[in-house]
């Protein structure tokens, strides 16, 4: 199988190490990985910003970019939700284009869902002494239906002891600019996500988005909370013992 | 009247969320109004279903808003209501004026309805030397401390009960000092004695509708303290303020959306009181006023219709969008600095307001999607907010550094080339500033994050960089 990972732009600036993950994972479930050199963003700074012909021109060049592959799976749940979900409602009424964004929306998916749903693996080779909870963002859950798969495939990580993070499908505050152009809305947000989080007990806190795990990593580390924060695709990839989302290299 | 403070949204945040007081009320009406609604759903296999049939209800009343509302007229006029049209807030205003005159009113008795706030009824008619009582007890309260309703079904959903005491203590004349009000049954106990007097006092009686039904010419209002039946039955005229889309074809159809309406908002099956009303009394009748007035108000809305906005007119104003909205839970109705708050607020308000005015309230959504999530009437509210900002973008209202950060990203952006030449100069300029440690404390521009969270480091080489520099296949 054919598969072109979209890495994202926040995981090829800040953590490339998930991309590394995901790439394994895939590899792993018998899927050939490109990694297309073309690639920037999905656009959504622009499209969330209400500039519609940026939006629209990444959107096109995105399809074009990814269009020869037998899927395109994200680390994302957000950026995959915008391939999947918007790029129609941006080109839907593009005779040109309507068809390729269709088709490019039905091939693409965000990383665990893709691994359980449509390779299906049932089980990862990694081991991760801790106690972990999992907080849900938002794009991916309620876009993409993406709750069951990351959790099924955690619950087969040696060592590993699951603990359900209470207001998991609420949002911590990231929201792409939201959280710089409404700082201190989201840093209320992020404040209750880390109080949730810190009420579990739990050693490390993982997700399935970078931009939501910037956020509960910097709020944690800012109250000097010593919990591990790490994107899900690096602790099923069996690299759990590398330095943390903010820790020390 | 009614000014939008709207513009203020980050300054009115800024102070809401550091009110601890705000926040236990808060904590405590989200947690109990999610709760219930929870719980209600959960023992409605059906509500799903139910929720394709209100929403196919109101589509349909949509398409042919003027027919329904035609037949509306015709039919509560045979039934001797009198129905009047107000193309805007002032034209609703002066009709109100013009029928408490002719009775002349001092005093009228309010029910709860939005469609007041909407537009500035109160202080119009103390201008006019009436005085409008309310009647609902969140009303109630909040119109003794000169506020705006902080939420559209609970409007004092911002105040805790230790509030209320103290409001009651300063306001009410005849109260003991020494009675207990530590109870919420005893502050009820206490507004409803001050209550009971006021409702015999006044000739007018002003009442929102939550339906009006097309074939019998009645509206409809649900409440649950009774409040809405002593406020329209008892004084001579009662008035019925709606706007267009509250039509619905017939009562079957009421029966379906307040199916919908009373577990989105509070979790009941059914609000304790529907009210139907259809016409003043007839001879035979025991009670009930001599006038029944309706005016139709539309401020804006036909407007909607056809446009990327019509589906918000589907509201049935349930709450349940600011009940499950973490902006809304963060800080409080009075941020929003206009009549509609959370996340059906900030699809309404720049609509009667302006897009210049209430820009903020489209954009302060991080689009967690979870206000759709619950809508009963599948209103697309995160879209609705995009196409606002659209507006604002296209009309220029986005400027500044704003506007060419972002032109300047996109331009990046469509040149993958450039972009990954420049990447590589942002990660390696925070990865030395980090030097060993893994995150930043400070930075020079970005202290809007910085304020409230460490900046974690790039690890240090872009993934591109890194893939490309070991032959990773790129096409």
């Amino acid at each position: 199988m054919q598969v072109a990972l979209f890495v994202t732009c926040l995981v090829d600036l800040f953590r490339p190490s998930v991309g590394f993950a995901a790439v394994k994972l895939l590899e792993n479930a018998g899927c050939e990985v490109t990694v297309p050199a073309a690639q920037t963003c999905c656009g959504q700074p622009a499209y969330n910003s209400g500039d519609r012909a940026d939006a629209r021109a990444i959107a096109k060049q995105v399809i074009a970019t990814f269009e020869g592959y037998d899927h395109v799976v994200a680390p994302s749940g957000s950026c995959a939700g915008m391939l999947r979900k918007h790029y129609q409602a941006l080109l839907g009424s593009d005779p040109a284009w309507a068809d390729r964004a269709a088709a490019l929306a039905s091939r693409s998916h965000e990383l665990t869902s893709f691994l359980t749903d449509v390779c299906g693996v049932d089980q990862v080779d990694a081991a991760y002494a801790g106690t972990i909870t999992y907080h849900d963002s938002c794009s991916g859950l309620r876009e993409l239906d993406v709750q069951k798969q990351p959790r099924a495939l955690l619950a087969t990580v040696r060592d590993a002891h699951l603990r359900e993070l209470p207001g998991a499908n609420v949002c911590c505050g990231f929201g792409g600019t939201f959280c710089v152009k409404y700082p201190d809305v989201s840093n209320r947000m992020a404040e209750d996500k880390a109080a949730d989080i810190v009420g579990t007990g739990a050693d490390t806190v993982l997700a399935g988005d970078l931009g939501c795990l910037m956020q509960i990593a910097g709020k944690l580390q800012r109250q000097g909370v010593n919990i591990k924060v790490r994107h899900v695709a690096e602790v099923l990839a069996d690299q759990g013992a590398d330095p943390a989302i903010g820790e020390a290299q | 009247m009614n000014e939008a403070t709207a513009l203020d949204f980050n300054k009115n945040a800024r102070s809401a969320v550091k009110d601890e007081t705000l926040r236990a009320a808060l904590q405590r009406g989200g947690a109990h109004f999610q709760g219930n609604r929870r719980a209600a759903i959960d023992t409605l296999p059906e509500f799903d279903r139910l929720r394709d049939e209100g929403r196919a209800i109101k589509d349909e009343v949509l398409e042919n808003l003027d027919h329904y509302l035609e037949i509306f007229e015709t039919n509560a006029q045979a039934a001797g209501g009198s129905v009047h049209w107000a193309r805007d807030a002032a034209e609703a205003r002066n009709i109100v004026l013009d029928i408490c005159r002719s009775v002349d009113a001092r005093t009228v008795n309010k029910g709860k309805t939005m469609i007041a706030e909407e537009i500035g009824l109160n202080e119009f008619l103390e201008e006019n030397d009436i005085r409008p009582v309310e009647t609902d007890l969140g009303e109630y309260i909040i119109q003794l401390r000169h506020e705006r309703p902080s939420h559209i079904i609970a409007p004092a959903v911002h105040l805790t009960k230790g509030q209320v005491e103290q409001t009651f203590r300063k306001e009410h004349d005849d109260l003991d000092p020494n009675r207990s009000l530590e109870e919420p049954i005893e502050l009820v106990a206490e507004a409803r004695q001050v209550l009971r007097q006021k409702y015999f006092e006044a000739e007018v009686g002003i009442t929102g509708a939550n339906f009006l039904i097309a074939e019998t010419g009645s509206s409809v209002i649900v409440t649950n303290e009774g409040n809405g039946d002593l406020s329209q039955i008892l004084p001579r005229v009662h008035i019925v303020l709606a706007s267009l889309e509250k039509v619905v074809p017939t009562l079957e159809d009421a029966s379906t959306l307040m199916r919908l309406l009373a577990r989105s908002a509070t979790g009941q099956e059914m609000s304790v009181y529907t009210t139907v009303s259809t016409g003043p009394r007839r001879a035979a009748d025991l009670d009930g006023p001599e006038q029944y007035h309706v005016i139709l108000l539309d401020n804006g809305r036909s407007g909607m219709l056809g446009t990327e906005f019509q589906d918000m007119l589907r509201c049935i104003r349930c709450g349940a969008c600011m009940n499950h909205c973490p902006v809304y839970q963060s800080v409080g109705g009075h941020t929003y600095g206009w009549v509609y708050v959370g996340p059906m607020g900030a699809v309404l308000t720049p609509q009667f307001v302006g897009v210049d005015t209430a820009n903020h309230l489209p954009n302060a959504s991080s689009f967690c999607g979870r206000c759709e999530e619950v809508c009963p009437m599948r209103i697309p509210l995160p879209k609705m907010m995009r196409h606002w900002r659209e507006q604002a973008f296209e009309g220029g209202q986005v400027t500044g550094i704003q506007r060419r950060a972002l032109k300047l990203w996109a331009y990046v952006a469509q040149r993958p080339r450039l972009y990954h030449r420049l990447a590589r100069l942002p990660v390696g300029v925070l990865r030395r500033l980090a030097g060993r440690r893994g995150r930043l404390r400070s930075l020079p521009m970005g202290t809007a994050w910085t304020a409230h969270r460490d900046f974690p480091a790039p690890q240090g080489k872009t993934f591109q960089e890194q893939w490309a520099a070991q032959g990773g296949r790129t096409a």
